[in-house]
């Protein structure tokens, strides 16, 4: 079959030992971060150049069969899950970095260079690499890009988008192409990063390195309950601060956290509150103690200042712990992902609440709160007849009420495979129709990670009507073409 | 300037016939069907001319509903169409290969929510820049987007893609932008994004329209970011000596301006060094800006600091200039730096010529990597000609404006020369804008990599090539 020949014939453009085809170790690629989905690849590839991985593509082509790239594994949508019938390139090869150039505050990365890296590569002068996604220390860049990864600073900071100055991508026809934030023309690098592996796939970055800021100052406050916390939030953002980071934690999540890795947070605690305020001294000192007003005004009972690097690792370990920390309290959780306005939060707090009772699954919620970015934890015993099935569906009226609210179904973890058939309830056909243009353009025979983002594939088609060559009025000697 | 008239092409007035032909417009003219829409149609006048090429007519859609019939009839009847806004920079880009209608996105220009608890506002393509501010002004709000022509919409502005001196701080329009509708040549109107700042869901059609110049489908709707308006600005200004190359007619071989500071003021002279002290400096500037009539005349350099600490941040910044600042509003008046007077002033009002392009008729783009900034600047030098730069300093994005009567070949020969000192450095030229008869024998875009792919994503979208054909680079 194809992808027999497809095998054969990589093995000659590649290094020894760079394809994989063993079962067992196949299995290893079988899913990404998002463990309930597997599929076992028909082919696993490790290239370590763009042209390597150029000429997979090539073959891809001349065969027909669908490729998926992969980087460490960390995605949370199954944007990395594999096609039996298909091949899939893993970039952990490819993880030099090319150059460090501070003087135009960017560096040159492979794609497999893990996003921790870049900030630890520049840190010692000064610099660091903005987004920063919890699994920061194996999550690679290539993955980011595909992801458009956010992390807790996005707040202030951006996302992966605002940071990349520009990219080298192989596209679905196997070519290498370089997006330039300064080219002019199409927003090529605007529209390929975040789009999933469906593209093309990543090569080289060249990211922008930020200015390490000259203070950091955090902040936690505990409140009786979430609707004070909430208060909080809108008074900071309303005060016209913008702080890198506010994150926030319900008692269930606190709990969590304590079992897990005994956080300390202040006792009978109904949420807390993380405020990172980070710049120039003068201007943080300010905004810090109107911070720290504003909590104690919605009725912050406890506040906590971190004095220096160990007391904010402290403040944030409950935090950062959160997720894996729900399976000290319940054998089997799902990890969500949705977006609503700010303002909205109270009340679709409230209504998780609700849903929560209703089909009597808890739910934790741990959010970045000045973003409306909610993460719930829906906690389930698989061991429980039909829990799982109650699970789902608390989890994905989550995301009905994120739509209902005007925001996303994702924030930061994709649309994958695992949001796909959400789509067509965020946007219209319409929507979805152009969007699957800018697909047919970059990749029209569908190769590049198929199945993924977008709920039902699509033949692209010929281009109808194109004008090839002259056009008539020029040719006619009626126009001119500048 | 008169405006040379489309030529009409083949039926244009008579019954549909295009390929996209809808049965029920049955056997209406183009006219009739305009008209049918129940949109306001005008006959296009002298002054609509699109880069001097004159469309037919002229409508004044009121909704994104209204927008999607006049592209259906132009679909059904082969129409060109160009999208207009404030009109303000109409005379950018190559002129469109054809162009039937016009559609003035004047009508569109409501504000159909403000939410200011949320940070974000979304707005028809027509409102005009300076009223958005005014809406979200009330609420202690803005859009941080400098833009450098009065009267733009917020359509031109994203169409167009242009940026001013904050972007330094909070990026351009395209960083900005959080969702968006369009409508395409065939009536499909789509939106992407949302109404929240953090959102991964589909692609990003915000992106891809912002700087598409109207080839790629008309913006009816932006929604954006917003920021709390900053409660204090300072602007520190100081004067840097011309490049030696100009002033001496020697050519150095290190930096335009020699190695070292200047004896006595302690400040870095060469304009790079003034960008690299301020971007490692921790007083995070907001903008960085240069004004410089090359390519003899004194440079000017004016950076913003804003915030609740905007007064100590302005002292480092002019501790880091080395100048003894004297309090006063002369900043405003920055044009008068005498040449030789290498001082700091610092104030609360902008140099006059902040945040403004320094020339309208004919006027290029240069964008170099930071470090590349002094070469950039001797390249436009070593031209001889009299140009005004201006632009962004820290992200190394200037503006350059040449005499209005410079001829063809001379613009041609300035922008091949540029190009080649700027290439080596990573550096780049295009013509923003310049009247056609001048700009016929000049690559207005220069070479762009990725323009195969570009080419596709306009089929795919255009495939009829009925927007703003020809408008774009590679003649998208």
């Amino acid at each position: 079959m194809a992808l027999n020949e497809l095998v054969r014939r990589v093995a000659g453009v590649l290094p020894a030992g760079a394809v994989i085809t063993d079962p067992v170790r196949l299995r290893t690629y079988e899913c990404d971060g998002l463990t309930h989905h597997r599929v076992v690849p028909g082919v696993v590839v490790l290239p370590e150049s763009a042209e390597q991985i150029a000429a997979v593509v090539r073959l891809c082509n001349e065969y027909g069969v669908p490729f998926v790239a992969r980087g460490a594994g960390t995605g949370l949508s199954g944007g990395a899950l594999p096609r039996t019938d298909g091949v899939l390139i893993v970039t952990s090869k490819m993880r030099r970095i090319l150059r460090v150039d501070l003087e135009n505050r960017r560096a040159v990365v492979e794609p497999g260079v893990t996003n921790l890296a870049i900030t630890e590569a520049v840190r010692e002068h000064g610099y660091y690499y903005a987004p920063d996604p919890s699994s920061q220390q194996v999550c690679t860049i290539g993955g980011n890009v595909a992801e458009n990864s956010g992390g807790a600073h996005c707040l202030k900071y951006g996302f992966t988008v605002n940071h990349v100055l520009a990219l080298e991508i192989v596209t679905p026809d196997g070519d290498i192409v370089t997006l330039d934030a300064d080219d002019p023309g199409y927003d090529l690098l605007g529209a390929f990063v975040g789009s999933e592996g469906t593209l093309g796939i990543t090569t080289g970055v060249t990211v922008r390195l930020s200015r390490t800021p000259e203070t950091v100052t955090t902040l936690l406050a505990a409140f009786e309950n979430i609707e004070q916390g909430g208060q909080a939030v809108s008074a900071i953002i309303g005060g016209g601060i913008v702080p890198a980071a506010i994150e926030m934690m319900d008692a269930l999540a606190i709990a969590a956290a304590e079992a897990a890795v005994a956080c300390g947070y202040p006792a009978g605690a109904g949420a807390v509150l993380i405020v990172e305020l980070d710049g120039p001294e003068a201007e943080v000192a300010h905004q810090f103690a109107e911070v720290e007003r504003l909590c104690r005004d919605s009725g912050a009972f406890e506040l906590r200042t971190a004095a220096g690097p160990q007391e904010r690792a402290a403040i944030w370990k409950g935090r950062k712990s959160a997720f894996a920390a729900v399976g000290r309290i319940s054998p089997a959780y799902i990890v969500q992902d949705g977006v609503v306005p700010r303002t909205a939060l109270p009340n679709v707090l409230a209504s998780i609440d609700r849903l929560s009772a209703e089909h009597g699954i808890r739910v934790a919620n741990v959010f970045h709160a000045g973003d409306g970015n909610l993460h719930p934890l829906v906690l389930f015993d698989d061991a429980e007849p039909g829990a799982e099935e109650r699970a789902g569906l608390v989890s994905g009226r989550i995301l009905d009420l994120c739509i209902e609210h005007g925001g996303s179904i994702t924030g930061e973890h994709g649309v994958g495979v695992d949001k796909s058939r959400y789509m067509p309830k965020m946007f219209t056909d319409d929507d979805l129709d152009t969007m699957q243009l800018v697909r047919c353009a970059f990749d029209p025979r569908g190769l590049s990670n198929p199945g993924k983002v977008f709920p039902t594939p699509r033949l692209c088609g010929e281009v109808p009507g194109v004008r090839r060559g002259v056009h008539p009025l020029v040719e006619s000697g009626r126009a001119e073409q500048f | 300037m008169d405006a040379p008239h489309n030529t009409p092409r083949p039926g244009a007035d008579e019954a549909p016939r295009g390929p996209g032909a809808d049965e029920a417009m049955g056997g209406l003219s183009a006219d009739e069907a305009l008209r049918a829409t129940g949109v306001t149609i005008r006959e296009a006048g002298s002054g609509d001319a699109v880069a001097g090429v004159m469309p037919r007519w002229v409508a004044l859609p009121e909704s994104t509903e209204e927008v999607a019939a006049l592209m259906r009839v132009s679909a059904g009847h082969d129409l060109a169409v160009v999208p207009v806004g404030g009109g303000t920079r109409l005379h950018w880009g190559n002129p469109p290969e054809r162009c039937d209608l016009l559609v003035d996105t004047c009508c569109l220009n409501e504000i159909p929510e403000h939410a200011s608890g949320d940070l974000v506002v979304r707005v028809q393509a027509g409102v005009t820049m300076e009223s958005l501010a005014e809406t979200l002004a009330a609420r202690g709000q803005e859009l941080a987007l400098d833009v450098p022509v009065g009267g733009s919409t917020v359509g031109g502005v994203l169409a167009t893609a242009v940026a001013g001196p904050r972007r330094l701080r909070y990026g351009t329009a395209r960083d900005l932008l959080i969702g968006i509708t369009v409508v395409l040549a065939d009536g499909t109107i789509a939106r992407s994004g949302g109404k929240v700042v953090k959102n991964v869901a589909g692609y990003d059609l915000g992106k891809l329209f912002t700087g598409s110049y109207g080839t790629l489908g008309i913006i009816t709707e932006a929604v954006f970011r917003l920021h709390p308006i900053t409660p204090a600005r300072r602007w520190i200004t100081a004067g840097l000596p011309a490049p030696r190359t100009a002033a001496t007619g020697s050519e150095g071989s290190g930096s335009p301006v020699g190695p070292g500071t200047v004896e006595g003021s302690g400040f870095p002279v060469s304009p790079r060094a003034v960008s690299v002290a301020l971007a490692a400096s921790q007083a995070e500037p907001s903008a960085v800006e240069l004004d410089w009539l090359a390519p003899s005349g004194v440079l000017t350099v004016s950076a913003l600091v804003e915030g609740v600490a905007a007064e100590g941040r302005a002292a480092a910044v002019r501790d880091l200039l080395g100048g003894t600042a004297g309090e006063s509003g002369t900043t405003g008046e920055s044009g008068e730096w005498p040449v030789g007077s290498y001082g700091v002033a610092e104030g609360d009002k902008a140099p006059d010529w902040w945040g403004v392009l320094p020339g309208e008729e004919v006027l290029l783009e240069l964008r170099v990597p930071p470090s590349g900034v002094d070469g950039a600047l001797r390249a436009v030098a070593r031209r001889g000609l009299p140009a005004r730069v201006r632009g962004s300093l820290a992200s190394a994005v200037l503006q350059v404006a040449l005499p209005p009567e410079i001829g063809g070949p001379e613009l041609a020969a300035f922008v091949s020369g540029v190009r080649g000192d700027v290439g080596p450095l990573g550096g780049r030229l295009t013509v923003l804008a310049a009247p056609p008869e001048q700009a016929a024998p000049v690559d207005r875009w220069g070479p762009v990599g990725a323009l195969p792919l570009m080419r596709r994503v306009k089929e795919r979208f255009d495939p009829d090539r009925r927007m703003s054909p020809g408008r774009l680079a590679g003649g998208i």
